[in-house]
């Protein structure tokens, strides 16, 4: 107790911690669900359906699979790189989120101010591309360690597709830069409030627009998806770096990539889509929009109440009934004047961002893939001349208003 | 606060430099193969405007950028002695590159980058300042050595300068670190004040020797002389000629500036440093020149003995000192450029005849060239009448004056021992029959230019050499 | 015994772990990786002085781009254990004392000017605020000249990499 009260920060960071770490992990399992259901349904499939009701407990029958099959680390790898290349790709996947603010900065929980953010730094943004960019030593650590000619190979592809994309995803990010005059996520935000002819959200997307399609693109390219996914191409190079790898150690990669995901969405939300900031004014008339977390929610309690009940699935009839009844509770509760003003924030971050994903999954069902010269070509000759014309053409307008 | 307009003006010579290098750049991949030559004559031009735009930096004294970089006569000296090497190294270089085919826009460009580095070398007053300077004129002299892509020998001696030069600039790196640990500034006068204030401690005095490391790489001092002779061997010898004049001559003057106006009261430490390596400078120089066959690897050898005599007039530590360095160094550059430039051409097509046996006969069959190379030979050995005799002079002379008497002695007896291998060329050339059969060796008239240019200038500074003098004074004075 | 200090003891040890296996692995990936920890472990240090921009730049310069392609290199080429020559004991017999001297100077050097204790806490107890505003002030104002020369050089580095690495048509 009194190294709880002698280090009051330590203790409110592992809370935000532990929450995070829960909220992300269970976002990562029912990514990949989500994942398969969309692209499924792209396909005119069903996609995971027996296993809970609508193969809703599939990512944790997934997660016993790789649990349980045989960890092999082949004779003729370089163990200490083989084993430290999964956990460094998912130690330095979720670390890069402590940075990530889902609020506003003027936010108090039980009277207490409170930051929505582990880790407040006024140089986030750099940092987190700091973070992000050891990445790629996993990537080239499991290659080259398994000792194989496929994982080798992948493990090349996917580092120079990654040093290639990186450069055009810090450009196109240093437009938005330009404008906030700032590295810091709640300046950069701030800095996207208000509203043009009170309708249009001041929001960075707009005036940079060419920064956002180039910061999309070479975002997919860095987090290896489809349709840049060659290190991993089935066809050529069975499955790329982690080739070699199996059980748990796998599984590290398979969330490391969905969290990348999820750190890209986010960033691309603070800044480019105005993060926490909601659409709409914030004058008398737009009120009711204070009410749209709980309208959102309680109409997905009704919608899981009655499509539970017309299911055909025993499971399903049982379940969805049950966790609508849990969504109605929680968007009654969210009409509370204590909880209203708190959870604005993270509900418009969070959609959002789930906006976000479900672009990526789209992409994913949608676009054929690259061939490798095309996507160097594509990054080198088309992705980065557009970034910096877009930095190019932002510093002079930021210039020329200055004056 | 922004720097102000003026500025612009007292860095005009590496403005200049770097826009024609950017020009030969930009206008190289609209030149056809056959017509590359063009590019050498606008870096020329780049050269001979960037020597006129020398008088506008002169109108203009004084500090700029927040005391950064300075223009004085100092800075003006030695900016003029690496411009007009580069200058009549690109005139000599026409011939040697077309011989090579290796006739490319790059070439020059390079050069003329070296160049601007070598000018921010001599003028800045400060260690980051310095630092970038140095590292333009390192990294574009490591391309230019290995310019000749094809011959593994160019390509050992590239890979060789480049790791033991970027060895040399850490330890120089290091140095800035340690310095501005110490004094929390790496500005020249405030380094000075700080000295002048608390003394010189050990963290200081480390640092000063790191530096020391650093800039005794380039100005070929022992014991970090050990590059030299396989990388001017290597390297295409007009290339060679700009490496044993140009970076020195930069070298040596940001090397007088860090010593003499920010350790200026530190004089007392760094002496005996200078003094050591002088003498071992002086001797591995000399001892190891008189067993080279090769007359590449034997003008290498001497120009590690040559900077040893300066560094004798380095370690006198007064005005007239920094004068006879200066002096020297111009000296040496007009001697050295001209003898390099001979082997040039003399060596033919992939430089086949470098040994001294295959100068036998050069006396007969081409006067002229002999008689120039035998001018310049007798220039580097010190024959009286001669810019090197005179540099020596003075050299010794300031040395004398503080009464560093050994080492002036020792400096002394190796000039008689450079003696021997100087004559031994002179002898083949003139008395030893040919073996080799001698093709005939047109000369252009860059060439010829070139040759007359540096001769005239070695005999002009033997005979009248007070003008030269009085400007190399000057300069001295504007350095306190 | 504050968290600061253990996080710097930390860093440190790591740093020169780090350091002795750059020089000591056999294998270049494991070297290159043992660089990285050094980086690594120096940002933090410069965390800790609250320098945060120059510790994200350090990172994302070094650790996150010139080892990743050297690292990049090491795989392409496929290099092999180093072998031992008779040059590398002779570094072992005289460089290895030079380098002790070298140690025991600096840290005598460094006693004397700081003089023990303040040397240590000197990381810890006056934080520098180096905020990006002030570092870009001094950049583009009293330090201008090398940060534009730094644009040549640059450029001198990419001429360079053409001349040495153009094929011949």
């Amino acid at each position: 107790m009194e190294f709880v009260t002698h280090h009051p920060v330590l203790v409110v960071s592992l809370i935000k911690i532990a929450i995070a770490l829960f909220v992300v992990m269970t976002a990562l399992a029912y990514l990949t669900w989500f994942e398969r259901k969309v692209v499924a349904r792209i396909q005119s499939r069903w996609g995971p359906y027996w296993v809970g009701p609508h193969g809703l407990l599939q990512p944790l029958a997934d997660g016993i699979k790789f649990l349980f099959k045989e960890d092999i680390v082949p004779p003729a790898a370089d163990k200490i790189s083989y084993v430290l290349a999964p956990f460094l790709a998912l130690a330095l996947a979720l670390t890069t989120l402590a940075l990530i603010p889902i609020g506003p900065a003027t936010i108090s929980i039980l009277g207490q101010p409170t930051q929505l953010v582990i880790s407040h730094s006024n140089v986030a943004l750099i940092l987190l591309f700091a973070i992000s960019s050891i990445g790629i030593y996993a990537v080239v650590l499991a290659g080259w360690s398994s000792n194989s000619k496929y994982p080798l190979m992948g493990g090349l592809r996917s580092s120079a597709q990654m040093i290639s994309y990186e450069v055009s995803l810090t450009l196109s990010v240093v437009g938005v830069l330009l404008i906030a005059g700032s590295f810091d996520f709640y300046d950069i935000v701030g800095g996207q409030s208000g509203h043009w002819v009170h309708v249009i959200p001041k929001w960075h997307i707009f005036p940079q627009i060419l920064g956002f399609i180039c910061y999309l693109t070479a975002a997919i390219a860095e987090t290896n998806r489809v349709p840049f996914d060659l290190p991993e191409a089935e066809t050529e190079l069975v499955a790329g770096f982690h080739t070699e790898y199996s059980s748990f150690k796998f599984a590290m990669f398979f969330m490391a990539e969905y969290a990348n995901m999820i750190t890209v969405s986010c960033l691309a939300t603070l800044l480019f889509l105005g993060g926490w900031l909601s659409p709409f004014p914030e004058t008398g008339a737009w009120r009711w929009q204070l009410y749209l977390p709980a309208a959102g929610l309680i109409i997905a309690g009704i919608g899981l109440i009655v499509g539970g009940l017309r299911g055909v699935q025993l499971s399903a009839k049982l379940v969805f009934p049950v966790l609508g009844i849990v969504c109605l509770g929680v968007g009654y509760l969210c009409t509370l004047p204590g909880v209203m003003p708190v959870i604005q924030g993270p509900f418009w971050f969070t959609a959002k961002v789930f906006f976000l994903l479900f672009f990526y999954v789209w992409a994913r069902g949608t676009l054929p893939r690259f061939r490798y010269d095309q996507l160097m070509s594509f990054g080198w000759k088309f992705l980065l001349p557009l970034s910096l014309i877009n930095l190019v053409v932002t510093s002079l307008v930021v210039v020329l208003r200055l004056r | 606060m922004f720097p102000p307009l003026q500025d612009l003006y007292r860095i005009a010579p590496e403005l200049v430099l770097c826009a024609f290098g950017m020009l030969v750049m930009l206008i190289d991949p609209f030149v056809p193969a056959t017509r590359k030559r063009s590019m050498g004559w606008l870096a020329f031009a780049g050269t001979l405007v960037a020597l006129a735009s020398l008088r506008w930096a002169a109108l203009n004294q004084g500090s700029a950028y927040s005391g950064l970089f300075r223009v004085d006569m100092f800075s003006l000296f030695v900016h003029a002695i690496v411009i007009g090497v580069s200058a009549l190294a690109i005139l000599g270089s026409f011939d040697y590159l077309d011989r090579e085919n290796i006739q490319r826009g790059e070439y020059y460009a390079l050069i003329l980058f070296a160049t601007a580095g070598m000018g921010i070398l001599a003028g800045s007053t400060e260690l980051i300042t310095a630092f970038v300077g140095l590292e333009m004129s390192s990294i574009s002299t490591y391309i230019l050595v290995g310019f000749r892509r094809t011959v593994l020998k160019s390509n050992e001696s590239s890979l060789k300068y480049f790791l033991l030069g970027s060895f040399a600039t850490a330890f120089f790196l290091y140095g800035i670190a340690l310095t501005y640990g110490a004094t929390r500034s790496t500005r020249f006068d405030v380094v000075n004040q700080a000295i002048a204030a608390h003394g010189a401690g050990p963290l200081l005095i480390l640092g000063l020797g790191l530096i020391f490391v650093g800039l005794g790489f380039k100005v070929v001092a022992a014991p970090f002389q050990i590059y030299t002779p396989d990388v001017y061997e290597g390297a295409p010898t007009p290339v060679t000629a700009i490496l044993a004049c140009g970076p020195k001559a930069a070298a040596f003057a940001v090397m007088l500036r860090i010593f003499y106006s920010a350790f200026g009261s530190a004089s007392h430490v760094w002496f005996w440093a200078i003094w050591v390596s002088a003498i071992l400078t002086m001797c591995i120089g000399n001892f190891a020149a008189l067993v080279q066959t090769n007359v590449k690897r034997l003008l290498a050898y001497s120009s590690i003995a040559h900077a040893g005599y300066i560094l004798v007039a380095f370690a006198a530590a007064s005005e007239i000192g920094v004068a006879a360095v200066l002096f020297y160094l111009a000296a040496y550059a007009a001697m050295t450029l001209g003898a390099f430039l001979i082997v040039a051409h003399v060596g033919g097509t992939n430089e086949q005849r470098l040994n001294i046996e295959d100068y036998a006969g050069l006396g007969t069959k081409h006067p002229w060239i002999a008689a120039c190379f035998a001018l310049f030979l007798f220039s580097l050995l010190g024959l009286p009448a001669t810019g090197g005799f005179l540099g020596k002079l003075y050299a010794f002379q300031s040395a004398l004056d503080q009464r560093i008497v050994w080492l002036v002695v020792i400096a002394a007896v190796n000039s008689v021992i450079g003696a021997y291998y100087y004559l031994k060329v002179v002898v083949a050339m003139y008395f030893h029959e040919s073996n080799k059969e001698w093709a005939p060796m047109p000369m252009r008239a860059p060439m010829f230019v070139v040759l007359l240019l540096t001769a005239i200038a070695t005999i002009y500074f033997g005979v009248l050499p007070n003008r030269l003098m009085e400007l190399a004074i000057a300069s001295a004075r504007s350095l306190r | 015994m504050n968290i600061a200090m253990l996080v710097f003891i930390a860093c440190s040890v790591m740093a020169i772990v780090g350091a002795l296996a750059l020089i000591l692995a056999r294998e270049p990936v494991h070297s290159a990786l043992a660089l990285v920890l050094v980086m690594i472990s120096l940002a933090i240090l410069y965390l800790l002085l609250g320098a945060a921009f120059i510790a994200a730049i350090q990172i994302l310069v070094y650790a996150g781009a010139i080892m990743v392609l050297f690292v990049f290199v090491i795989m392409l080429l496929n290099a092999g254990e180093e072998v031992r020559t008779n040059v590398s004991r002779l570094a072992k017999w005289v460089g290895l004392p030079l380098g002790i001297f070298f140690l025991l100077e600096m840290a005598y050097s460094l006693f004397r000017e700081y003089g023990g204790r303040a040397a240590l806490a000197g990381g810890t107890a006056a934080p520098v605020p180096a905020s990006t505003r002030d570092l870009s002030m001094k950049l583009f104002t009293e330090f201008v000249l090398p940060f534009e020369l730094t644009s040549i050089l640059i450029l001198i580095a990419v001429l360079g990499a053409l001349v040495l690495a153009k094929r011949e048509s």
